[in-house]
């Protein structure tokens, strides 16, 4: 173990000088700036290196600090011959200390009004990404060859395939805790028999199509975005252009077809598992026969619940997909930057969808669907 | 200066799967030299840094630092030696989401009990001693030039002010001049800190203007160690290829003259 950095006054033969002695060094932490505010408080004109032990760029800056402040010619005696350039590499310069712009109520409004204006920008920004979908989406379908099946399997397998074990599992609890509600509720009015309706109708309009939309936007938008934000940090957009590629072309396009064909898949797979989930808990816990439980889902109107709830997966898998990309483009240099744009992706996406449902709730009402 | 290296590396082999990438490594660095290494590029430089540095698993062999085997160490005593240790990274590996100054602060915050004040001063100094303004420091790294990242992240390897320097490739991406920069600027502070340098190069210049001695490494060995004047002398047909060859010829002739006299700071 060094020794801890020390200054003492001498006196010898009339004159005082500050006698440097152990490890001036960095290991000494804060009995480093101790001593440094020792040496200031001497107000020593002559410092003696003479008996340092070590040196670092650390103690040669605060020894060289401390003659800079003193406000008076101080000599530096005895140095080792490496002490002294690393004085003088080490010397010591006033910086400008960083200053923190002040915080007040002008700025709070400040930044409450960039915040609302960077808002706006994000609504425009999005238009104009769904736009250039539609036109590279429209050149696609002018030019079949262009469009990149081997991407769009690709990602149909990880979005849909993949993705389906779990949405089945979601949707089938999600069913079953639906039945087991009915009965117990609706048991009160003596209505338990409405139960299969209460599933068929909340699973197949508005729960299913939800539900899947909600996981495949933390499944598969927050894929999206991380894939296309590495990209971009890395310069793989960039290398993408010089070839004359449109990355909206190679990498977009394929991602959304597979979205709009996975999503409505996995909602008729959730779907169905919550039917499954619905019956298996109306027959063990309301006696109602999975034969009858089929009998009363078998309605005429039962084709129209069907669809009502799958017409909504494409335009939730579209606004997915687009949230998605666009915030993956967005990513800047920083790994902090990723993080928050995924984050951003899956928050937009699943309030995207919130919002779609109760417009698509309304419209239905409009039109008596 | 003890007898004992500052790194020992016996029998070192590192595989991955079935390739081998190391098959016996013997290295010394001696304490106060800087010593070069050079090998063909994929021949395991980087992997026998990471392989040191304890980033990458080893199959076989030991290393020493100070004598003691680094697998042994207790685990306090093993951070007291890699606190030790300054290394640079081959793309920088800056934290991207702190500005410059906060990356050269990281490491201090951690390891040292000093006021807040005190170590922005040391990382402004630091900054300054690689060159970098002060505006630089409140810079995000995808900010910053590929010579900058460099600066940047030698200044956050010499944060601790390390007894052993480990670069990885300092001078590649930069022009000349600033290479030559940077090997002045290596110089000096192995000069005045009395830094062990192991560095990892394919400058020749660097090779020549600050290198101590240069290892050569092929096949998973180290298949020669010297100074540049013995290497030059070597009949090894890689260096021959490598000290001889169009890029290399240039510089053999002067450099073997003043090889001789003038390092000895």
């Amino acid at each position: 173990m060094s020794r801890a950095p020390t200054a003492t006054r001498v006196v010898e033969s009339g004159a005082t000088r500050l006698a440097f002695a152990g490890a001036w060094t960095l290991e000494a932490g804060a009995g480093l700036e101790a001593a440094a505010r020792g040496v200031e408080a001497a107000g020593e004109s002559v410092f003696d290196l003479g008996a340092l032990d070590a040196l670092d760029t650390a103690g040669a800056w605060i020894i060289s600090r401390a003659t800079a402040r003193a406000g008076r010619e101080v000599s530096v005696v005895g140095a080792r011959p490496e002490h002294t350039t690393l004085l003088r590499e080490a010397a010591y310069s006033a910086a400008p200390a960083p200053v923190a712009p002040p915080r007040n109520a002008v700025s709070l409004l400040a930044d409450m009004g960039e915040s609302v204006h960077s808002a706006g920008l994000d609504a425009l920004g999005w238009l104009d990404f769904l736009g250039r979908v539609v036109a590279v989406g429209y050149r696609a379908a002018l030019h079949p060859r262009r469009w990149r099946l081997t991407s769009t399997a690709f990602h149909l397998e990880s979005m849909g395939l993949r993705g389906a074990p779990l949405i089945v599992m979601i949707n089938f609890f999600v069913g079953a805790i639906v039945a087991q509600q009915g009965i117990v509720q609706l048991a009160r009015f003596g209505a338990s028999s409405l139960t299969v309706d209460l599933v068929a109708i909340l699973t197949l309009r508005e729960l299913g199509v939800m539900l899947t939309s909600i996981m495949v936007a933390g499944r598969s938008g927050s894929a999206i975005t991380a894939e296309l934000g590495a990209m971009n940090m890395r310069e793989e957009l960039d290398a993408l252009r010089v070839m004359a590629l449109d990355p909206m072309e190679a990498l977009v396009l394929p991602r959304l077809t597979a979205l709009v064909i996975a999503l409505p898949l996995l909602t008729f797979l959730g779907d169905l598992a919550a039917l499954t989930g619905g019956m298996l808990v109306a027959w063990g816990y309301g006696d109602v026969s999975p034969h009858a439980f089929w009998a009363e889902l078998h309605y005429p109107i039962a084709a129209q619940r069907f669809l009502s709830g799958l017409v909504k997966a494409p335009f939730m898998a579209l606004a997915i997909g687009v949230i998605s990309s666009m915030e993956g483009f967005a990513v800047q240099g920083s790994a902090e930057s990723l993080g928050r744009r995924v984050t951003s992706a899956v928050v937009k996406s699943i309030f995207t969808v919130i919002l779609l449902d109760g417009v698509f709730a309304m419209f239905y009402a409009a039109v008596r669907f | 200066m003890s007898d004992v290296p500052a790194i020992r590396v016996r029998g070192l082999e590192v595989a991955f799967g079935e390739r081998k990438v190391m098959r016996g490594l013997d290295l010394d660095l001696y304490r106060g030299e800087v010593l070069g290494f050079v090998g063909a590029s994929g021949a395991g430089k980087s992997v026998l840094t990471r392989a040191i540095l304890g980033l990458q698993p080893k199959q076989a062999g030991t290393i020493e630092a100070d004598g003691h085997d680094i697998d042994k160490l207790a685990p306090a005593e093993r951070r007291r030696v890699e606190r030790g240790w300054g290394v640079l990274f081959q793309q920088g590996a800056l934290f991207s989401s702190l500005n410059v100054r906060q990356n050269v602060e990281a490491p201090m915050r951690e390891h040292l009990d000093i006021s807040p004040a005190l170590r922005t001063e040391l990382a402004m100094l630091k900054l300054r001693l690689v060159g970098l303004s002060p505006d630089a420091a409140e810079k995000l790294p995808s900010e910053l030039s590929g010579g900058m990242v460099k600066r940047a992240a030698l200044a956050r390897a010499l944060a601790l002010d390390p007894g052993l320097l480990f670069l990885d490739e300092p001078t590649s991406g930069l022009d000349p001049i600033s290479a030559g920069a940077f090997d002045e600027l290596i110089a000096t502070l192995q000069a005045t800190l009395g830094l062990t340098v192991f560095m990892v190069t394919h400058d020749l210049d660097s090779l020549y203007a600050i290198c101590d001695r240069v290892a050569v490494l092929g096949e998973g060995r180290v298949i020669a160690v010297g100074t540049i004047a013995e290497l030059l002398k070597s009949d090894e047909p890689w260096i021959r290829e490598y000290f001889h060859g169009p890029r290399g010829a240039g510089r053999a002739a002067p450099a073997a003259r003043s090889q001789a006299g003038s390092r000895s700071v």
